[in-house]
């Protein structure tokens, strides 16, 4: 090969690099590890984590311990799919394009939406990018409004994008547990580019998700409904709640929990903003023989064509997880969802009433919740998290875990703890959690 | 021998009462669901899904990837890509117990071994950079560069200093100039020099107290080294500003130079370019970056932080004091951080050097295989990558660039990147990585010959064998169908 280049050696090919910047020293890194050592030592590493199989999981805050059917696993562990890349190539890519566009429809379907873009990187940086589009569509950039119980790192991801906008974001107290649409009203004016409701909320609750909304739409601001995808089994979905950007975390879709990604950001909008929208679209077609196909579309949208001035800067986005996100939906159908949605929710209602049963511990808030509450211990939350884990159990977070929160309800953050129930979970371990922690 | 029924679409398969998962009876008392939720806020109906039994769905799903050309079945010589060989023990590793299934909230106590993983994985990226602290949070390049932009802006603002513009070459990644954007800063292009590289004389008339930062990837989108870096890097710091690294290109420079010893400030890492994380059919990816010393105060948190108490080592996640805040929601895209901890691990320093060099071998010898019927108009010799022209068989027999790399899907190879970067006319943007043989090298070169042969007419046509002929984009993009409907 050095002969047909015309070197002498390896080294020569790297002449272009000026010496006095090359590296004159091996890099200081652990030495290699054949594949018996690797595989050893990562499992000594990983048997010094407790996972969700190792403690029973009520851990929420956004990702959950749903379950996972393996015929998901199967088809991303499909090489075809997790080793191709983006599709640009139509002709040698249909598979991938097909179920971009099928996720697409699925996504549609659940939340009532249009239009919904391939995916982004996971919940928070989309209900930014769905700030962003707003304030595209509305020429507004003066003012955010979100409530309280929107999921505080959200908010801090928010925060981080539009300050040097000098946009303003006004923060709806929602001090027992859920806002009241009037005090949301009261902060929708004419500079206001969207208003922003979790629904179910960070805390589990409802919010009147459509009252606010109207309210916004007479005011010309773009409603932005953050929204949990299994909930839409049973509860309404965004647009029938007047959202006209709906944005989710998609983790509960067959995706699993490894400590914080990838995951799956979700983004669907009303037909009137495609053009607005951020990521990569897939559209139908024919080819040169009429035969249906799929492409990737309205790519003047984006930043490889637009540069500047495109409506986002993603371009690698969350395909294998958006075909997860597809073939679960797939296997689930409409009754799957619903009895996932209801198990989830009946069996967080008989927890909560246990829990609420042990002497220190009540619920937080009153009011309705879909498959996740707030505890409030007199006393320290931690130490009743750290009795549940000594008994096999994870509950939480914390709610003092989160900065935002610490400041806005102040010391009684240490005494909340949220608790998520999904389908996986038995009465057996939630009569057991709540005997441990009786104690 | 292709089963065109189970790839219609899955609303098209659907038949009413089908279904997969099935669920358990409810062991609690049962309620009714209107007890439990306010009667307005419930859905009439369950979004309308498709029905469909396990084997449809696996049946569906198992077609479609047949229709994908994809790293394990083709050779996918996607430029800038760097679409290398994903080592199957990452894709068991990742998935075990104890990895797979932590939630990102659980103590600190319980999860001291992927803290473990991610602090080392830190040390190692900051050690390959140059460039000591890193933030694992970016999710993928693009997140990266809009993240150390967000850094660069807290800092000049620490300072008090109002510093604007972003500067970039021509040549740069459309990324670049987005994230600028939405990181605040205007941006600046720069004309550049006819051979590619960047001009110091318009890098010098652009540079002012207003400069904030030059982004530039090296090696360059050409697969060229810019020999000029390091005067770059001190044009830049004579004016206060800061230089970024767009690590796209990183897997021709591992552990043969660094970002931060050629002048860099910052820098994005693609993991799922350059240390294997699957490609995913476009994603998930991950682009952690790493900073110098001054600039660590206003990361990202969380970090993962080590103290040693006792003799042993203790990890926590920690904020930076200054810290611009979150980027995502929770730590970042572990499951490809991951993979690319195993690589690290599994090459060492010596293995890491080796991958660059090969890739740079790898190219130099395809580059000359292909130079005398796809000359490359800048540099003698390339890094990892090079862009070659199809000018020359434009002029002489009508045939494109996009028509070659059309007739290579019927041969069995994956396109590369085409038409850029813009400055080379008919580009054909080829990076074959390390991972490829000589004899496969060989028969694409062969490959290119034979299609440079064939009349101009009937590659205009291409692909011919492929599972659908050229689709009608104009269509797409005019007639907009994005979802299917009854």
């Amino acid at each position: 090969m050095l002969k047909t280049v015309g070197v002498k050696s390896v080294d020569e090919l790297f002449d272009q690099i000026p010496r006095e910047l090359r590296l004159d020293r091996p890099l200081h890194l652990p030495p290699p590890l054949s594949e018996i050592e690797l595989e050893a030592h990562l499992r000594d590493l990983a048997s010094q984590n407790v996972g969700a199989s190792g403690r029973v999981s009520f851990l929420g805050g956004g990702i959950y311990d749903h379950f996972v059917p393996a015929a998901v696993d199967a088809i991303a562990g499909r090489s075809e799919f997790y080793t191709a890349y983006t599709p640009y190539q139509a002709e040698a890519s249909q598979g991938s394009l097909q179920a971009f566009f099928e996720y697409q429809t699925l996504i549609c379907e659940l939340t009532g939406m249009d239009v919904s873009n391939a995916s982004l990187y996971e919940g928070a940086s989309a209900m930014v990018e769905a700030v962003l589009m707003a304030m595209r569509v509305t020429q507004r950039r003066g003012k955010v409004v979100v409530l309280g119980s929107v999921h505080p790192e959200y908010r801090d991801t928010l925060t981080t994008y539009v300050r040097h906008l000098g946009c303003e974001i006004i923060v709806v107290p929602t001090p027992h547990g859920t806002a009241d649409p009037s005090d949301v009203a009261r902060q929708i004016d004419d500079r206001t580019a969207a208003v922003i409701v979790q629904h179910p909320n960070f805390f589990g609750c409802l919010e009147s998700p459509r009252e606010i909304f109207t309210v916004a739409k007479q005011r010309g601001a773009l409603s932005i409904s953050v929204f949990d995808p299994i909930s839409l089994g049973v509860l309404r979905r965004p647009a029938e709640d007047g959202a006209d950007i709906a944005v989710a975390e998609g983790q509960s879709l067959g995706i699993p929990l490894q400590y914080g990604g990838p995951y799956l950001g979700i983004l669907a909008c009303r037909q009137e903003f495609v053009r607005q929208m951020p990521g990569r679209l897939v559209g139908e077609t024919v080819d040169r023989h009429g035969k249906r196909c799929f492409v990737l579309t309205l790519g003047t949208r984006e930043q490889h064509i637009r540069r500047e001035r495109a409506t986002s800067n993603v371009c690698t986005n969350q395909g294998l997880l958006a075909l997860r996100a597809t073939v679960y939906l797939s296997l689930l159908g409409p009754r799957g969802l619903h009895e996932v949605a209801e198990l989830s929710c009946q069996k967080s209602h008989y927890a909560a009433e246990q829990l609420a049963e042990v002497s220190g511990l009540e619920l937080a808030f009153g009011g309705p919740f879909f498959k996740e509450f707030v505890v409030r211990s007199r006393g320290n939350a931690a130490e009743v998290a750290r009795r549940a884990r000594t008994a096999g159990f994870d509950i939480g977070p914390a709610l003092n875990r989160f900065p935002a929160l610490a400041v806005e309800f102040g010391s009684s953050a240490n005494e909340w703890l949220l608790v998520a129930v999904t389908e996986s979970r038995t009465k057996n371990q939630i009569d057991n959690l709540a005997n441990a922690l009786r104690k | 021998m292709r089963n065109r029924q189970a790839t219609n679409l899955l609303f098209e398969l659907s038949q009413l009462g089908r279904r997969a998962a099935r669920y358990p009876a409810c062991d609690v008392p049962a309620r009714s669901l209107a007890e439990m939720l306010p009667t307005e806020l419930l859905a009439e109906q369950s979004p309308d899904l498709p029905e469909l039994t396990e084997p449809d769905v696996i049946r569906h799903f198992t077609n479609l990837s047949t229709l994908n050309m994809s790293v394990d079945t083709h050779f996918y010589p996607l430029g800038s890509c760097t679409m290398k060989y994903n080592p199957k023990r990452h894709e068991r590793l990742a998935s075990l117990p104890g990895l797979i299934d932590l939630h990102p909230y659980q103590d600190e106590a319980s999860q001291q071994g992927m803290l473990a993983i991610l602090f080392e994985l830190q040390e190692m990226l900051g050690e390959i950079a140059g460039l000591p602290a890193v933030s694992l949070q970016p999710a993928a390049g693009a997140h990266g560069e809009m993240t150390a932009l967000l850094t660069a802006a807290a800092y000049f603002q620490d300072r008090g200093e109002q510093r604007t513009k972003v500067l970039f070459p021509q040549s740069a990644h459309g990324t670049n100039p987005a994230s600028a954007a939405i990181a605040g800063f205007e941006c600046v292009q720069l004309k550049g020099r006819a051979d590619g590289f960047v001009d110091l004389d318009e890098l010098r008339d652009n540079l002012d107290d207003k400069t904030a930062v030059f982004m530039i990837t090296n090696p360059n989108t050409l697969g060229l080294f810019e020999r000029d870096i390091a005067k770059i890097a001190h044009l830049l710091h004579d004016v206060g500003g800061l230089v970024y690294i767009d690590g796209a290109n990183m897997n021709a420079i591992l552990g043969i130079t660094r970002p931060g010893d050629f002048g860099g400030d910052m820098m994005h890492y693609n993991v799922h370019k350059t240390f294997t994380g699957p490609h995913g059919s476009g994603g998930p990816g991950a682009g952690p970056i790493a900073v110098r010393d001054f600039l660590a105060n206003y990361l990202p948190g969380p970090i993962v932080s080590r103290t040693q108490s006792g003799g042993a080592d203790r990890f926590q996640l920690t904020t930076p004091p200054k810290s611009i805040g979150r980027v995502r929601s929770q730590f970042g895209n572990v499951g490809i951080l991951l993979r690319g901890y195993l690589y690290l691990r599994t090459l060492g320093a010596d293995g890491l050097k080796a991958v660059s060099e090969q890739a740079v071998l790898n190219a130099n010898y395809l580059r000359a295989k292909l130079a005398d019927v796809l000359p490359v108009p800048h540099g003698e010799r390339c890094m990892h990558e090079f862009v070659a022209s199809a000018e020359k068989s434009k002029s002489e027999r009508g045939i494109t660039a996009l028509d070659i790399a059309k007739r290579l899907l019927d041969f069995g190879y994956y396109a590369p990147t085409v038409y850029f970067p813009q400055i080379v006319q008919e580009a054909l943007m080829i990076e074959p990585t390390e991972t490829e043989s000589q004899q496969t090298l060989d028969a694409f070169a062969d490959t290119i010959r034979t299609i440079l042969n064939e009349s101009s007419e009937f590659l205009h046509n291409a692909p011919h064998d492929t599972p659908i002929s050229r689709p009608d984009e104009v269509k797409a993009g005019r007639q907009l169908v994005l979802r299917w409907k009854r």
